[in-house]
């Protein structure tokens, strides 16, 4: 059986006939996604399954990945950083050791498809190639840069101008630039082991391997140990909620290795739910079942960060059929419509009275959960990432509003 | 009696990708400047983009404007009157344009005090536009009975396609389904009845099985009087 008609059931056929129609107008060009890492982290993660996807449909796509050394890496770290609008310096020496690196790729890499598809910072230079080649050029931001450092963002914008087409994850992300943005939103895979459908003894072994019991309900946040998650607000939440209904909290999640702050976080953490038995504290390893099962057996999940890429925890959460409590950051809002799919807040106080009304009222959160999940169905899975982009490639020969294909 | 359409309908559907603008408001003084200012394409988005983003949710959320001066600015007042825009009742998107425009500054005539209301940081209201690519479905109808078995089975993408983004932004003058029932089968009062449809208050399935009712009651009269060819 095909990969793409194993959505079928999940989407529709109408989902997975529109896939094929566009790719038929897509027969004659070629596509080539370029970014820096084939393992690891969300980009590689959803490169894995939508080159395969492209090609199945008919695309001639391919994915290369562009080299570096540890020292080329340790400055992308810093501009990513950067961007995200933490405080870095990017010294003049770092610059040039970036975009040395850059024209050694460009001497190496030939980008010489139809459409030439780059992922974030790292292979941005290759723009460089277009003059000679006169080929289609989108470049995909995946970082939140609302609040990037200017100076950073400033060089960088010499290169992105180059660029036919640049893609965002949310409004926010949205810069003045002389090129077409275009807002497409990630995705989460229904069929991966986070998200596919699991059996209530798989949850249940879960739970036993962490000794939670399923006596009380379970406010769950899964994120990573940082402070930008707000750990210590989701235990303040569970706090005040617990004095109304007896519930417990689970925090799960792993520290970056290359992130000191996360064993300070965690240390944190621990300290603050010091003492009771009912906040479960889980340093997982990199587990997509056993975060799936999680999700699974709890009551409500909480999403209260401080700021947010795109979140898409939220939309793993919803796509279980959960009501979810997350705050109105980053990509969240186009996630949840506030009652409508789940609880929006902005505080700690917001946080804990929305999730009392859901765990009093289980019928509303039911409700919710069962619309998040639609709305997930609809607008967040990864055949609809898969149009969307057919669509930009399709957009690259067009300059028109309605575009007759 | 054989009743014959002069010409076949064929049934398109449109797919949308979504364009971020870079145009941002965070007062309502802003909004209604920037409502003037920015393509058809945006005010289009906004006030339709929603149906189908949350064609299984009933009641649907209201359009993108209304849900900001409620939920963002905190004014349900002028939140309901955005909502409260029977878009049926305009002809063109430039006609929605200057009714959210005329509700916007009514308002803030009548309620100074709106004008002081700020957005909170990263929540103002960015004006997206709608890039629609529209194609044929391969289905096709030549008689009423055709045309149903159509309606029930293309995507819900055509059925908004041809009630509402054909009539507002292809400018023609009702929607698609009346005006083929009308122009080709001579059916006057049932194409009259589908432009009474309101696509804005229903689910998508629900705007289907409305269009269906009507349309097998009118292919029920014609067999019972004879008609074998509906």
């Amino acid at each position: 059986m095909a990969m793409l008609e194993k959505y079928e059931p999940i989407v529709g056929r109408g989902v997975i006939d529109e896939l094929y129609l566009l790719s038929d107008r897509l027969k004659n060009r070629s596509i080539q996604h370029i970014n820096s890492t084939a393992v690891g982290g969300g980009v590689a993660e959803i490169l894995n399954r939508m080159v395969p996807l492209l090609k199945e449909i008919g695309v001639n796509a391919k994915w290369d990945v562009i080299k570096g050394g540890e020292q080329f890496f340790d400055i992308t770290k810093k501009i990513h950083n950067a961007l995200h609008g933490m405080r870095e310096a990017i010294t003049p020496e770092m610059w040039d050791v970036f975009w040395k690196t850059g024209e050694q790729n460009s001497a190496e890499l030939e980008c010489s498809a139809d459409i030439v598809f780059i992922h974030d910072p790292q292979p941005i230079a290759l723009i460089n190639q277009k003059d000679a080649r006169r080929n289609k050029w989108i470049w995909r931001c995946h970082i939140d840069i609302s609040n990037a450092q200017t100076r950073v963002l400033d060089v960088l914008r010499g290169y992105i101008v180059r660029y036919d087409a640049t893609v965002f994850s949310a409004p926010s992300f949205a810069k003045e630039l002389p090129v077409r943005q275009f807002l497409i939103s990630p995705s989460i895979d229904p069929l991966s082991d986070k998200n596919r459908d699991l059996p209530q003894e798989a949850i249940d072994e879960v739970l036993s391997f962490y000794g939670i019991k399923n006596d009380k309900p379970m406010i769950t946040q899964i994120s990573r140990f940082d402070y930008l998650k707000d750990p210590i607000g989701v235990i303040e939440v569970y706090r005040k909620v617990k004095r109304y209904i007896d519930c417990q909290l689970v925090l799960a999640g792993g520290t970056a290795a290359d992130d000191p702050e996360s064993t300070e976080v965690l240390q944190a953490v621990r300290s603050s739910a010091e003492g009771d038995p009912d906040i479960h504290i889980l340093l997982m390893p990199h587990n997509d079942i056993h975060v799936n099962a999680l999700q699974r057996a709890s009551t409500v999940i909480i999403q209260k960060s401080i700021r947010e890429g795109f979140g898409l925890t939220v939309a793993e959460a919803l796509w279980k059929g959960k009501p979810v409590v997350a705050s109105a950051v980053g990509g969240i809002p186009l996630q949840i419509r506030h009652k409508y799919h789940g609880l929006l807040c902005h505080s700690i106080d917001g946080a804990a009275v929305a999730v009392k009304q859901l765990l009093q009222n289980p019928e509303y959160a039911q409700r919710l959960g069962a619309n998040g999940r639609e709305h997930v169905r609809q607008n967040f899975l990864l055949t609809r990432h898969l149009r969307e982009y057919l669509l930009l490639f399709l957009s690259l020969y067009s300059t028109e509003d309605i575009i007759y294909i | 009696m054989d009743i014959k359409p002069i010409e076949p309908f064929i049934f398109y559907s449109s797919l949308h990708l979504v364009e971020l603008t870079g145009v941002r408001a965070s007062t309502l003084v802003d909004l209604a400047q920037h409502l003037r200012e920015v393509s058809g394409s945006c005010i289009y988005h906004h006030t339709h983009q929603f149906v189908q983003q949350h064609q299984y949710l009933a009641p649907e959320p209201a359009n993108d404007f209304a849900c900001w001066a409620s939920d963002t600015l905190g004014d349900e007042r002028l939140g309901e009157a955005l909502a409260a825009i029977d878009i049926m009742e305009h002809p063109s998107i430039r006609s929605i344009r200057e009714a959210l425009i005329k509700v916007i500054e009514d308002s803030l005539k009548n309620r100074p005090r709106l004008k002081g209301i700020f957005a909170p940081e990263g929540e103002e209201f960015d004006f997206l536009k709608s890039v629609s690519f529209v194609f044929p479905t391969g289905y096709k109808a030549t008689s009423l009975e055709e045309f149903a078995d159509c309606i029930s089975r293309i995507s819900l993408n055509s059925i908004y396609f041809h009630m509402f983004e054909a009539r507002l932004r292809l400018e023609r003058p009702t929607n698609d389904f009346s005006n083929w029932l009308a122009a080709s089968l001579g059916e006057d009062s049932l194409a009259a009845k589908l432009a009474q449809i309101d696509p804005y208050t229903q689910t998508g399935e629900g705007i289907r099985a409305s269009t269906l009712k009507i349309l097998n009651k009118r292919i029920a009269v014609l067999r019972s009087a004879g008609n074998g060819n509906a």
